[in-house]
């Protein structure tokens, strides 16, 4: 359950307030992903998987750098390898971590049915709480981002947590912790804003005239932001989405469609009771009965 | 009141057939609104817990859809939309206040009574090709996400064209009297008969002659 330090913004499936009483002391955290400073030594994956204790099956070599192919339920965070020439003749490799964005308007939570199975704390972290998850997969309905994965082994919704524990206590995400080049830095989300200011200016000098910050805000902004050399491509990053929002469809189904639903069904028992009481039941006449 | 004669309107296995399609039918839309609206969820209770709410509920569906098709065949021929049953339309307000005279000659069934059984059976074959599509861990892994998220929505409006179809059906046969009966013992009065449904009861007359 919900760590005492990280208190509760957003509840799945819950329509009364969630408990937020000492939310005002909470900071946005935010995580930076700095890809032009990745060198893909996949160590934020193998720090993932020592501080959850993941353990996913071996795969196969597809010929290819990204291992494992995809993210999996034992597997939150993949390094993506794209090599892309931006300029004719000018080859770019651009290796892109993979994971939760945490967005500030989350589609996993918006579609999730299970009250609290999915939570957003007030510093902005998604979480998922596994022992409500029912396993209906609407979550990956949800998720802009194709992150949620439901286990072969349980039928749970798995993701990137950002460490909630670790942040819990004031540390920093593992994959953080690890990153030997500091392509990863964590902390408030005013501060990476910061700093990935710097960063962005040092690109533009160095001629990515695109440099920028990925802070999609179809979603209302992210708890974790990339620095992208060709930050009006983003699409060259493994197909990072270039304006990312919840689906219209998800939109519908978990915005109007809701309240419309229960008041139709609502009306159609009412209108049958009033009708009843003000029309009387709709009998064959006595007279009709007596001539058989 | 007069007894009256029987006549035989669902022989047993019709009506065996009716209320497994309406257990099938009230425990998918149960563990269905349950996961559709917070309001809801605790109907999941019902099932054991979420999880197993959301295990049974396709296969509930499935079953239901079997079951309804059987049903569905049976009564097709009876479903056909007539021009009496145009006619008998433009009398919907005096029918609703029981105050209709001279209707037009309803056969087996009216038009309220067909529309019910072409949007049940437009809306449970919808149900069950957008519920393949969604259904995990089984067959959702299939498909390509977007297809899941217009599959959700086709789901849950189906659902909701469906349930009220079902309160509406549930209510007509409350509301006409001596109508239940047919279900449940599988007989309605002559003067049922004769009353709601003329040229039926003409034609049942003609063939036990």
């Amino acid at each position: 359950m919900a760590l005492q330090s990280l208190d509760i913004k957003a509840r799945s499936a819950t329509t009364t307030p969630s408990p937020d009483v000492r939310a005002a002391g909470a900071i946005p955290v935010a995580k930076l992903i700095d890809i032009s400073k990745c060198i893909g030594c996949k160590a934020c994956q193998a720090a993932c998987m020592e501080w959850n204790d993941l353990r996913d099956t071996i795969g196969e070599n597809v010929g290819v750098y990204d291992n494992p192919a995809d993210l999996s339920a034992e597997s939150w965070t993949v390094m993506r390898f794209s090599e892309v020439e931006v300029e004719q003749g000018r080859l770019e490799w651009l290796i892109r971590k993979d994971g939760c964005m945490h967005c500030a308007n989350p589609g996993c939570l918006k579609a999730c049915p299970s009250p609290g199975a999915i939570v957003q704390y007030s510093n902005g972290i998604v979480d998922f709480h596994e022992e409500n998850c029912i396993g209906c997969g609407y979550c990956i309905t949800g998720c802009p981002f194709n992150i949620p994965r439901l286990s072969k082994k349980d039928n749970k919704a798995y993701k990137c947590t950002l460490c909630s524990d670790r942040v819990a206590v004031g540390l920093e995400p593992a994959c953080v912790k690890t990153c030997p080049t500091g392509a990863i830095v964590f902390g408030s989300k005013v501060d990476m804003i910061h700093h990935a200011e710097g960063r962005i200016t040092d690109l533009k000098e160095r001629g990515f005239q695109n440099a920028g910050l990925y802070d999609p805000q179809g979603v209302g902004g992210t708890h974790v932001m990339y620095v992208l050399q060709h930050a009006d491509q983003p699409q060259l990053y493994a197909g990072l989405p270039n304006d990312p929002s919840i689906s219209p469809m998800v939109a519908i189904w978990k915005g109007i469609t809701k309240p419309l639903m229960n008041f139709g069904l609502g009306m159609a028992v009412l209108a049958g009771l009033f009708h009843f009481v003000t029309q009387g039941p709709n009998e064959a006449k006595e007279e009709e009965e007596e001539k058989q | 009141m007069s007894q009256g004669k029987l006549i035989e309107r669902y022989n047993a296995s019709e009506r065996a057939n009716h209320w497994l399609v309406a257990i099938s039918f009230i425990l998918a839309a149960l563990s269905g609104l349950a996961l559709f609206h917070p309001a809801f969820f605790w109907l999941t209770n019902l099932f054991g817990s979420g999880t197993w709410a959301r295990i049974l509920h396709p296969f509930i569906g499935a079953l239901m859809f079997l079951l309804f098709i059987v049903m569905a065949l049976r009564f097709w021929k009876h479903n056909r939309i007539t021009d009496a049953d145009r006619q008998w339309a433009k009398h919907m307000t005096e029918i609703l206040q029981n105050k209709a005279k001279d209707l037009p000659e309803i056969g087996k069934y009216n038009l309220g009574q067909k529309y019910l059984f072409w949007a049940l059976l437009t809306t449970i074959t919808l149900m069950l090709i957008s519920g393949i599509v969604i259904w995990q861990p089984w067959f959702a892994p299939l498909f390509p996400i977007p297809l899941l998220r217009i599959a959700v929505l086709v789901h849950a409006l189906s659902a909701f064209v469906a349930i009220l179809c079902l309160i509406v059906h549930v209510y007509a046969s409350y509301w006409t009297r001596g109508s239940i009966r047919a279900m449940t013992r599988g007989t309605v009065t002559a003067a049922w008969a004769k009353h709601h449904h003329p040229a039926w009861f003409r034609e049942v007359m003609n063939k036990n002659r």
